[in-house]
């Protein structure tokens, strides 16, 4: 069961923001984070590394990014 | 696939910080005004000022460091192919974000990265800024949690992604073909100040070439003095205020090598102690800066990778110092302009007004 969050096009900090709503909210395992800068990547990696999920795989197309993020 | 990118890592982002700590006060030693090696709200006024959008004869001079700032960012954007043309997150409120950010920063004189390096050279004024900005940067993450936001960017051309570099590129060349001429007011079409914190300033080639360095690690970095104390408030998160930890901890050490460091409220330079105008405007500057998403130095560099919205931001701070200086409500070393109160009152209520009313519906 997957959920996606789109945060494509936002400035700083709100694929942050919408990435910890969602950990926080979500009862669904795995958390699809759409970004298009590799700021936003980073951030969000970052965030939810520090909630202690789980990275699982970060796929890039036409420069965007969708990254996986598996809640613990 | 790409190489990771260290600067992104904790070590980066303090490496970085520190090495913007260890060349402010080297740029101030080799001529620019005091505890301002870098002050991108100062230069950028001084920039309004050389080409003659106000008339305050102390404050004009194109910085070649704003120059760098940008263009070290695009290559550096360019290199990593992080280069991505981006517009259309309400520029029309970055622009006015730009004017009240400008309006707030010459209150008390400077940006976040000013604060940071008064503190570093013993301007005790610095902490009712700091403070100040924490405050603004605080309430700008009351709006945030509440939904608030500008709206997405969607991908353009490259061409709109360069049009700041462009114009940046445009003026140092003006700078090359209108070079100063000692003890004129101007030199062709550029203003260039006789006295004044204006007329100080490091060789332009050393300038650029500064500028350029710290352009090409802070994208790479991602270093945001507005972003390190919002992060701190809304996620507990540490990452970018270590840099600018690292920052005053170099500077302050770089100004005791140098002789620099004099600590007190008074006889700062380019300075006041009204401690109530010097919390104030830096509060409505953090706002404004936590509104818009980035510092003034983020801004440029963001420029430099192609968002043409931090663009607007950035020549609405241009805009803003000529609206600071020509309506008097830039402060002096003499204190408040004649106009700053109604400058501050006004750039809160325009804030509150975007605040309130840029809410994601159903947030």
């Amino acid at each position: 069961m997957k959920i996606t969050v789109d945060a494509r096009g936002l400035s700083c900090p709100q694929p942050v923001i919408l990435t910890l709503d969602e950990i926080k909210k979500t009862k669904k395992e795995e958390i699809l984070v759409l970004v298009d800068t590799d700021t936003s990547k980073e951030n969000v990696i970052r965030a939810a590394i520090s909630q202690g999920c789980k990275v699982k795989e970060v796929s890039s197309e036409e420069g965007e990014y969708c990254i996986s993020i598996q809640k613990s | 696939m790409k190489v990771k990118n260290v600067f992104a890592t904790k070590w980066g982002i303090i490496g970085v910080g520190a090495f913007i700590g260890m060349i402010a006060p080297m740029l101030q030693k080799l001529g620019n005004p005091g505890n301002m090696g870098i002050c991108v709200a100062c230069f950028e006024r001084d920039i309004a000022g050389a080409i003659g959008f106000h008339q305050a004869a102390v404050v004009q001079y194109m910085r070649p460091e704003i120059i760098g700032f940008v263009l070290g960012a695009l290559i550096a954007a360019y290199l990593f192919r992080e280069f991505k043309p981006r517009v259309g997150s309400t520029p029309i409120v970055r622009f006015f974000l730009g004017v009240f950010a400008m309006i707030g920063a010459l209150a008390f004189l400077g940006c976040p990265w000013r604060a940071l390096l008064r503190l570093a050279g013993g301007d005790l004024n610095a902490i009712l800024g700091l403070l100040g900005l924490g405050f603004g940067i605080w309430i700008g993450t009351l709006f945030l949690k509440k939904g608030y936001t500008l709206g997405r960017s969607n991908a353009t051309r490259a061409a709109a992604g360069w049009l700041l570099p462009l114009m940046l590129v445009l003026f140092f060349v003006l700078m090359l073909i209108y070079p100063q001429v000692q003890d004129e007011p101007k030199s062709g079409v550029l203003f260039y100040s006789i006295k004044g914190p204006g007329s100080m300033h490091a060789p332009v080639v050393i300038s650029l070439l500064i500028g350029l360095a710290i352009g090409f690690f802070a994208q790479r970095s991602r270093f945001c003095t507005m972003g390190a104390l919002r992060d701190m408030i809304l996620f507990k998160q540490m990452h970018l205020f270590s840099g600018i930890v690292a920052l005053v901890i170099f500077a302050f050490l770089m100004n005791l090598i140098l002789g620099q460091f004099k600590a007190g409220f008074t006889g700062q330079p380019v300075a006041h102690n009204l401690h109530i105008w010097n919390f104030a405007g830096m509060s409505l500057a953090g706002l404004c800066f936590a509104l818009a998403g980035g510092c003034p130095g983020r801004q440029l560099f963001l420029s430099g990778e192609g968002d043409g919205d931090a663009a607007v931001f950035v020549l609405g701070m241009i805009v803003g110092a000529g609206f600071a200086h020509n309506f008097g409500t830039a402060s002096s070393p003499d204190g408040l302009g004649p106009h700053g109160i109604a400058g501050l009152v006004a750039g809160l209520l325009f804030c509150l007004f975007i605040g309130f009313t840029m809410m994601k519906k159903n947030a």
